[in-house]
């Protein structure tokens, strides 16, 4: 099989897992396991009280621009990567 | 995996950053070294730091309806090692603990120790094994990568029964919590650099013929 071959299929099961995950889970929320880590914390020692506390605490949709912006800045960076050897090839093909 | 601000007592929190120092200096000392001596490595550094800023900004529902995301240390513990990682792992963090209010100052230590010393130390040591006993170089990326995302969790949720007892039931509770929702994360974020080193080893095999030199002979 192409080497191409492979990679769609590895495409298709990365995309598979993520779509089968949000229909398993539609209502998921953005908190994630971290915060039900904290449920638990609550459970096994209710009388627990946080030291000590963010100093900055973003509001939800101001929380989802900055991961995004997380990983804009990484796929920046990738990107620039192979666009530079693509053009390297491109050179080096004449 | 983050431990929110505060979740952990002064002692604990002092604990892990001491324990995870050591590491930190050493992985500072090795990227100084890198930056001046070896300006090819330089582009894996970049890439390195990249991918973990890419993927642990992805999260993902999992079959827990919590979500969580992958922390992306896989590939630069199979290029640089535990040391490199800690310092990559304490920038991401640094980030999410002042901009988003993931994690936190005080459990930064333990934080780093988790996803930048713990996780890739695991995944450095079976790697070399693996490279040694000269299995496939995909399946080689795929467990390492898998390892490094794993073990990360499992040790949160050692640190957190830690410092919430009784120790073996608590660390049920939180490796439910955790271990179970990473699981296909882990996944996605093995086949996505099994795929990646498989470009770079075509496009620019002078970046990872050191790593991955078996191979390279094999094919020449």
């Amino acid at each position: 099989m192409r080497r191409e071959y492979y990679y769609v299929l590895g495409f298709i099961v990365i995309a598979a897992i993520c779509v089968i995950a949000y229909a398993l889970n539609p209502g998921a929320e953005f908190g994630g396991a971290d915060g039900e880590a904290e449920q638990v914390i609550g459970e096994i020692d209710p009388d627990y009280e946080p030291w000590f506390s963010s100093f900055f605490e973003p509001a939800g949709e101001t929380e989802s621009m900055l991961f995004a912006l997380q990983a804009a800045i990484g796929a920046l960076i990738i990107g620039y990567f192979i666009g530079t050897n693509r053009i390297k090839k491109q050179n080096r093909d004449g | 995996m983050h431990i929110m601000e505060g979740f952990l007592s002064p002692e604990w929190a002092l604990f892990w950053t001491l324990v995870s120092v050591p590491f930190l200096i050493y992985g500072f000392l090795k990227i100084r070294k890198i930056i001046r001596e070896d300006p090819a490595q330089r582009t894996m550094l970049a890439l390195s730091g990249a991918f973990i800023f890419v993927l642990s900004s992805l999260k993902l529902p999992s079959v827990t309806g919590s979500s969580s995301h992958p922390t992306g240390t896989g590939f630069s513990t199979m290029f640089f090692g535990v040391g490199v990682t800690s310092v990559l792992a304490l920038i991401v963090l640094i980030f999410q603990a002042l901009l988003l209010a993931h994690g936190g100052i005080t459990t930064l230590g333990a934080n780093v120790f988790s996803m930048g010393i713990a996780g890739p130390f695991v995944a450095y040591v079976a790697f070399r094994a693996m490279t040694k006993a000269g299995l496939r170089t995909p399946v080689t990326i795929f467990v390492t990568v898998f390892l490094a995302d794993i073990v990360t969790y499992v040790v949160t949720s050692v640190q957190l029964a830690l410092a919430y007892g009784p120790f073996w039931e608590s660390l049920t509770s939180f490796l439910t919590v955790f271990a179970i929702t990473q699981i296909p994360l882990g996944l996605v974020e093995g086949i996505l650099f099994v795929i990646f080193v498989d470009y770079l080893e075509r496009a620019r095999p002078d970046l990872t013929e050191k790593i991955l030199r078996r191979r390279v002979v094999v094919e020449a």
